[in-house]
């Protein structure tokens, strides 16, 4: 594919993201910070993003299969990932920690329940389209291109 | 001291449990020419300064085992253990480092977190996720402790270079502000220099307490003795 079309389809790519409601403003303010002494700056917040929610999701799945559900426990891990997920931008991700807390204060297990599936169903989400969107970028550096920048005038 | 005024850079010990936050808010400081520390608690804050419990000493010259002073505290207020308010209150409790300018993250806007913050003594409160924007606001705080140092720097070693202080100062700095302060520090003689300072060091404070971030409730009185700068207002 040429470099061109290549870069043309990340532009696109990303846009529907934004559009789609998965990303919001916050991973533009990423994309901000990373310049050429700091390259791969979104990529390694994002990398990190992934190793923390993967540890988070996988104490909230054994938290809420406990006989009797510590609320006390099972609140922070939302908060700590509605934090994260806020950080990056991960818009979708983060509605859906929200909603999750609120069915905690209510002690409602079968809510959480239904909570976790919906939160692990964004990030799984946000978790492939990003990593579609670092190998677009990689494809086109090593090609040497250069990322295209990302028009804020949709 | 014997540091080039170039070499220095505005020292910011950043605290958060948050991995991903961490990791953002060292970048942040750094777009904004700071040097970072991070560390993931109140505790290991209160450690890096040389506060460990129980251990304080009156003695500000024998706690901080750290080679470089910290020029500001910026925490998270949600964490495990010690919150930002419980370091915040710590901090201010002890003589050595309750002049170090402290700014408390959250990603709750709570109105009563907040003005309990500012009563406590921080400067500032920002909403997460912190964005280069908000860091703008620490620029005030940048600036007085830059000018104090490069003050300082000449009270110790006073030179007859002609460049005077305005060479020493960054050119990236483009705020219209700091441009004014810039163009009062030539110097003039050897008794102006402590004038103009003292001046210009007292727009900065008006500058402060106006850009001070307040809480959601009007009316809110921020009631607190102003930092004092030692050393510098001295008899002209």
């Amino acid at each position: 594919m040429e470099l061109v079309q290549m870069q043309k389809s990340l532009q696109d790519y990303t846009k529907s993201l934004f559009l789609d409601g998965v990303l919001d403003s916050q991973f533009l303010q990423l994309q901000q910070l990373q310049d050429e002494s700091n390259p791969d700056f979104v990529s390694q917040v994002v990398t990190l993003f992934f190793q923390d929610s993967d540890r988070i999701l996988n104490d909230l799945s054994l938290s809420l299969d406990q006989q009797v559900v510590d609320f006390k426990k099972v609140d922070p891990h939302v908060h700590q990932l509605k934090g994260s997920s806020s950080s990056i931008g991960a818009q979708r991700v983060k509605n859906a920690c929200v909603v999750f807390r609120n069915f905690c204060e209510q002690q409602n297990v079968e809510g959480c329940h239904r909570c976790l599936q919906q939160v692990k169903k964004e990030y799984y989400l946000v978790k492939n389209r990003l990593e579609t969107l670092f190998k677009l970028e990689q494809q086109i550096v090593a090609s040497g291109g250069m990322i295209p920048a990302m028009e804020l005038g949709f | 001291m014997g540091m080039a005024a170039a070499e220095w850079k505005f020292h910011v010990l950043a605290v958060d449990d948050s991995l991903v936050d961490r990791k953002l808010i060292e970048r942040l400081l750094q777009k904004s020419s700071c040097q970072v520390t991070t560390v993931d608690s109140g505790y290991k804050a209160l450690e890096f300064l040389g506060l460990r419990q129980g251990t304080e000493s009156n003695d500000p010259t024998a706690l901080s085992p750290s080679p470089q002073e910290v020029n500001l505290i910026i925490t998270d207020y949600c964490m495990p253990g010690m919150t930002g308010y419980d370091l915040l209150k710590k901090l201010k409790e002890s003589p050595a480092f309750k002049n170090i300018p402290v700014v408390i993250m959250s990603s709750e806007n709570v109105p009563a977190r907040i003005s309990r913050c500012l009563e406590e003594g921080a400067e500032e409160f920002f909403l997460k996720p912190v964005r280069l924007a908000d860091l703008n606001k620490l620029k005030p705080h940048m600036m007085k402790t830059k000018l104090k140092n490069q003050k300082l720097e000449e009270i110790i070693t006073p030179s007859n270079d002609e460049n005077g202080t305005v060479a020493a100062v960054e050119p990236e700095i483009k705020d219209s502000v700091e441009m004014e302060i810039i163009k009062m520090l030539p110097i003039q003689s050897e008794t102006e220099p402590k004038r103009v300072l003292l001046q210009v060091v007292q727009q900065e404070e008006q500058m402060l307490s106006n850009n001070k971030r307040k809480s959601m409730e009007e009316g809110l009185s921020t009631d607190r003795p102003r930092p004092r700068l030692e050393g510098i207002a001295t008899a002209v």
